[in-house]
């Protein structure tokens, strides 16, 4: 017997059609009760703007820049998520905080502009695995549609939340994650240990 | 006089208005029941169960640019839709939708006009429905569109016939009447036709899909070959009045099928049922319920229409005319002998 993947294959025959099949009408009723049997069934359509399809807690959407609890951007513009980033989606540009600005940046370094092409991106969250102050995450927010090419490059202006709007992280921010973020074996976690970083291992 | 002249105006407008809403809610219930045999929603956004869909269509129908292509005959480009809507419309005239009503010492029928060759006048009238067609799709000088309008007028000519024959065969179960409202009346007392006639509606019901050029036998009009064949070139209203009509005769044919077969107004122990409720002949109560009835059955019908057409797929050419003629035609006449046949026997034919 000849290689068979499943039992729906039938052996073609050139043989009389027989008077039933003929008429065609048995058929048409067999093919009339399919269809009306799906009268009953349940669609499964999901409505999307009224309803929304369950997502996972820990869903991978669009970024958030956090702000700490002064309200002061957590961003040190040190590049790790760039260099993390495998699609090469994030770029940023560096400024020194000026005196008076300590309420709107938490170091003396901070990001002047900050860009992430949504285009690019692929929403894998090494930039936040990567991120040491804890800046960037990802949330269950989905990135919108647009009609422009430019305009799905998200600057400071989408990306930073907003002091009176702050966006929960709680879910990607658990205490496991920080634990994990701590754990000197790896790389990053190395690099901006002081200490070794003086020995100029990098 | 007068009082005549108003209520057969109200009438016409009333039936005119039934005619185009009902159309109007085809479109809304082909879509929405298409949808439940596909195992989706359907339209629902636009009022609640996207109720408010065809008059959303509608606006966008009548607002959108029309388009006169520059070599078409523009007068004939124009008639086209106009006639197939005006032979769609003028269908409904004899259908009767109840029993009379009395009110005082007049009598007022539901039947816009009783004429004694009302069958023949629905056969007359929609031959004349597939001119619209055929100098739609002249008019437009283009080869699809004359494709398509060749294609409807030979299934049109082709299955007319049968229908016909399979339409004579009832008419000798009836008791020799063309006029419809005769037709439904004596349907009242004994079985609906459909029992005389099983294989005759079967005819029918086929030669009905072809003429309202429904799927299986739409291929006038087929997207992938023809690239929507008579309505290619048609734009904004005048593409609507051609969908538009299509929906009347559908509308219509359903009717006629639900009248003819079916019974039309009546129903199983209608009139013990009336006798329970105490009404009297000629009370509008009873109208209103056989008007119900009958349009119920017509809705069912229309349903119908859409089941088959979301089921079959469309049939090749060939096949069409295959049908038409080699199966559908020496079928109604085998019919038809069986009917004088067992006419005879029961006695109501005398030779």
């Amino acid at each position: 017997m000849a290689l068979q993947l499943t039992n729906r294959s039938k052996v073609v025959s050139n043989k009389e059609q027989s008077l039933s099949e003929k008429l065609y009408l048995p058929a048409i009723v067999k093919g009339m009760a399919i269809t009306f049997s799906h009268l009953f069934k349940k669609a499964p359509t999901i409505k999307y703007p009224d309803e929304v399809r369950p997502m996972a807690p820990v869903y991978r959407g669009q970024h958030v820049l956090k702000r700490d609890e002064n309200g002061a951007e957590r961003c040190t513009s040190c590049g790790m998520c760039a260099v993390a980033c495998p699609a090469e989606a994030i770029t940023m540009e560096s400024g020194e905080r000026k005196k008076g600005e300590e309420h709107l940046y938490r170091e003396e370094k901070y990001a002047t502009k900050y860009e992430i092409n949504m285009l690019r991106c692929i929403f894998c969250g090494l930039c936040e695995d990567a991120c040491p102050k804890e800046a960037i995450f990802l949330t269950d927010r989905i990135v919108d549609t647009d009609y422009e090419r430019g305009d799905f490059v998200y600057g400071k202006d989408k990306l930073v939340e907003k002091v009176d709007q702050r966006v929960d992280v709680s879910k990607r921010q658990t205490p496991e994650v920080l634990a994990f973020k701590k754990i000197p074996g790896l790389k990053h976690n190395e690099l901006f240990d002081g200490k070794k970083l003086n020995k100029g291992k990098h | 006089m007068l009082t005549f002249v108003i209520y057969k105006s109200v009438l016409c407008v009333v039936i005119f208005a039934i005619s185009l809403g009902v159309a109007a809610y085809s479109t809304w219930w082909e879509r929405k029941f298409a949808a439940f045999l596909q195992d989706r929603k359907g339209p629902s956004r636009a009022g609640p169960f996207g109720l408010l869909q065809p008059l959303a269509d509608g606006g966008k129908m009548f607002f959108k640019e029309e388009i006169i292509p520059n070599v078409s005959n523009k007068f004939l480009f124009i008639l086209g839709p106009s006639l197939f809507l005006l032979t769609s419309m003028m269908t409904g005239v004899v259908i009767p939708w109840g029993k009379d009503v009395t009110i005082g010492a007049d009598t007022f029928s539901l039947q816009i006009t009783d004429i004694n060759i009302g069958i023949l006048y629905v056969l007359g009238v929609t031959s004349i429905g597939v001119y619209g067609i055929m100098i739609g799709g002249w008019a437009s000088n283009n080869k699809y569109s004359l494709l398509g309008a060749i294609r409807a007028s030979s299934q049109m000519i082709s299955y007319e016939i049968a229908m016909g024959i399979s339409i004579i065969a009832l008419v000798i179960t009836a008791g020799g009447t063309l006029s419809l409202r005769q037709i439904i009346d004596q349907q009242d007392a004994g079985w609906c036709n459909l029992v005389y006639q099983p294989l005759g509606f079967l005819i029918f019901l086929i030669c009905a899909f072809a003429e309202t050029n429904r799927a299986p036998f739409d291929l006038s009009e087929c997207e992938t070959e023809l690239i929507g064949g008579y309505n290619t070139e048609y734009s904004a209203f005048k593409l609507g009045a051609f969908l538009f009509a299509e929906y009347i005769n559908m509308f219509i044919s359903s009717a006629l099928m639900a009248g003819l077969y079916f019974g039309g107004y009546n129903f199983p122990f209608a009139h013990e049922f009336y006798n329970s409720l105490g009404l009297q002949e000629g009370s509008w109560l009873i109208s209103l319920i056989g008007f119900g009835v009958y349009f119920f059955k017509t809705c069912i019908f229309i349903s119908v229409f859409m089941w088959i057409r979301w089921t079959l797929p469309r049939f090749r050419y060939d096949q069409l005319m295959n049908l038409g003629w080699k199966v559908l035609i020496p079928l109604s006449l085998l019919n038809l002998v069986l009917t004088v046949v067992v006419e005879y026997f029961r006695g109501n034919i005398i030779l």
